[in-house]
């Protein structure tokens, strides 16, 4: 059963030195492909590190693989992901007269769709 | 031989000898750090000194593309051929658009306005995307600033709200807001209170004194309540709770320390910018900025991303009288995001050519704004191969500013600053694609000189 979060992409280390070492190489493919979650949520839903999850916003559908989030950086019900092509997917083409899309503190539903190889 | 390699900043050395360029300048992010010095071998940059994690990715990976300088429909082309295919696209079009240009030096970005002029077309830069909610929030409040100069010597109470420079721009915190030592600040970090607010843990929360956890989407409620704070308005704790996230008694604490400070700086960021509320959360946020001014000296800074995206503001306004989102299809030039902004006029479908330089809204924009970029005839500039480069008609590989090209950049707190190339790139530059680019377009529509 999908659950609703908040969505936050933004910048990483990883994917910043991607850019520069080129975005079709694999540390920047992975980095935005590498979807956040916090510990407390990843053991109430039995995820597990390297789960890929589906997430839907109202603008759309990506595939992504379940890293857990550092300590305490993100709350329950929150996940992060790098920015990118595939946190783009998930943006409306809507700026509301701003020309900015929200990009950032979207509503995702989750759900775990293939569990991680043993 | 390019005018990029006629640009270095010291003589080439012989192969195999090193060269080292002092006070290079590193273009990767809007700290714009001018005192990199950079290791040359056999044209390759060895090593850079004083570079962070993301300035060392930027100096150490370039190298020269094994592409074509110019492909037209993916082919390898002439340069001549590209520049008159390009012509001819920015012309025929109806609604033609212009977009990117924050990572060009400002010489490019002049001429790039100036093709937008020449062909009536709509010139936008990668502002709209970043900070342009704050542009328009400066235009309706204003703007209380000062240089990173200043902040070094005087900042001794130093906030960032929705922005996490430990991982966007690394030397912020050692090179210009919280380490140094400032005429005023003897003791450097010792001398300074670092708040943070923003709705993860981030990296750079380590470095706070005071981590204000928000809830996600109640910036501006956050800023509001500060701002009523700063008037000495009664809030309801349980509202301001349920609101923010944040106990009123937080708010309250941080309200007296801001009051209480000699010269704070409030830092923002994209978590502002590109959440819901926008335009109206860097509104409040400047707000409250000029509030405090009846305490205190409180300044507010955008931090800006790419490495010229503050030049780009800087050359489209003295240009059109506007930083982003300008259109001249009526022959002067009008300002809207919402309407002029790219997202807006690619989603809508209304642009139906186009050039990108150095951006890649292929992989950054939302879907409907894709589709339609990929349906379009456009000419795309840029460093590197990108799913931009990859959908273009025209596609120019172009030397990297600040390593191949020289020119100017302007700094996040609008201090132009000059580049040090230090090698050779057999790719012209961004100012010379552009430069060819508007000699044909005016050719084609009959202006001489
Ligand atoms: S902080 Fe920014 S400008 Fe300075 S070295 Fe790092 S990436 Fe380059």
């Amino acid at each position: 059963m999908p659950e609703t979060f908040i969505l936050i992409p933004g910048r990483t280390s990883d994917q910043g030195c991607g850019i520069s070492e080129g975005k079709f190489l694999e540390k920047y493919q992975r980095e935005i492909n590498s979807l956040q979650v916090a510990p407390g949520d990843m053991t109430r839903l039995g995820i597990v590190a390297g789960d890929r999850v589906r997430l839907t916003s109202e603008d759309g559908q990506v595939e992504v693989c379940v890293v857990p989030a550092k300590a305490d950086e993100l709350p329950v019900g929150m996940l992060f992901i790098a920015y990118g092509d595939i946190s783009s997917k998930l943006m409306g083409g809507d700026t509301h007269g701003s020309g900015m899309p929200t990009s950032k503190g979207i509503d995702v539903q989750m759900e775990l769709i293939r569990p991680a190889a043993v | 031989m390019s005018a990029s390699a006629t640009a270095l900043a010291e003589a080439p050395a012989t192969e195999g000898s090193l060269k080292v360029i002092q006070d290079a300048t590193c273009t990767f992010c809007g700290c714009v750090c001018d005192d990199i010095d950079l290791t040359v071998k056999d044209n390759h940059i060895i090593e850079a000194k004083r570079a962070c994690v993301l300035g060392k990715a930027w100096f150490l990976n370039h190298k020269t593309e094994d592409r074509p300088s110019c492909l037209i429909d993916g082919q390898p082309a002439s340069l001549e051929a590209g520049y008159d295919r390009a012509a001819r696209i920015l012309v025929e079009g109806k609604y033609p658009i212009i977009y990117g240009l924050s990572d060009s030096p400002c010489e490019a970005q002049r001429v790039a306005v100036s093709i937008a002029d020449w062909i009536n077309g709509t010139i936008d830069t990668t502002t709209s995307v970043c900070h342009g909610p704050s542009g328009m929030a400066f235009q309706g409040v204003g703007e209380v600033t000062c240089s990173l100069g200043e902040v070094i010597n005087r900042g001794d109470m130093i906030m960032f709200w929705g922005s996490n420079p430990a991982e966007s721009h690394p030397r912020h915190f050692t090179k210009y807001s919280l380490m140094p030592k400032g005429m005023f600040l003897p003791n450097g970090r010792k001398d300074r209170t670092c708040v943070i607010v923003d709705v993860r843990k981030t990296k750079s929360a380590k470095a706070a004194d005071i981590f204000v956890q928000i809830k996600p989407r109640a910036d501006f409620e956050g800023l509001w309540a500060l701002r009523a704070l700063s008037k000495g308005i009664d809030l309801d704790p349980v509202q301001v709770k349920r609101d923010t996230g944040v106990e009123l008694a937080v708010w309250q604490d941080l309200m007296h320390r801001m009051k209480a400070c000699k010269f704070g700086v409030i830092f923002f960021g994209m978590g502002l910018t590109m959440t819901r509320g926008k335009h109206a959360n860097s509104e409040a946020l400047l707000a409250l900025t000029r509030d405090m001014n009846a305490y205190t000296r409180f300044v507010a800074k955008p931090n800006r991303g790419h490495g010229n995206v503050t030049g780009a503001d800087n050359v489209v306004a003295w240009r059109t009288g506007y930083p982003f989102g300008v259109n001249h299809s009526r022959g002067y030039p009008r300002f809207n995001p919402g309407e002029y902004t790219t997202s807006d006029t690619l989603a809508n479908g209304e642009a139906d050519s186009g050039m990108t330089i150095a951006c890649d809204p292929m992989a950054n924009f939302s879907e409907p704004a894709r589709r339609h970029l990929a349906s379009i005839p456009y000419i795309a500039l840029d460093t590197k191969e990108t799913p931009t480069t990859r959908a273009a008609a025209v596609a120019f590989t172009v030397a990297t500013y600040g390593i191949h090209t020289g020119g100017t950049v302007y700094r996040m707190d609008d201090v132009p600053i000059p580049l040090r190339p230090s090698c050779e790139s057999p790719n012209p530059s961004d100012l010379e694609v552009l430069t060819q680019i508007e000699r044909r377009v005016k050719a084609l529509i009959g202006i001489t000189g």
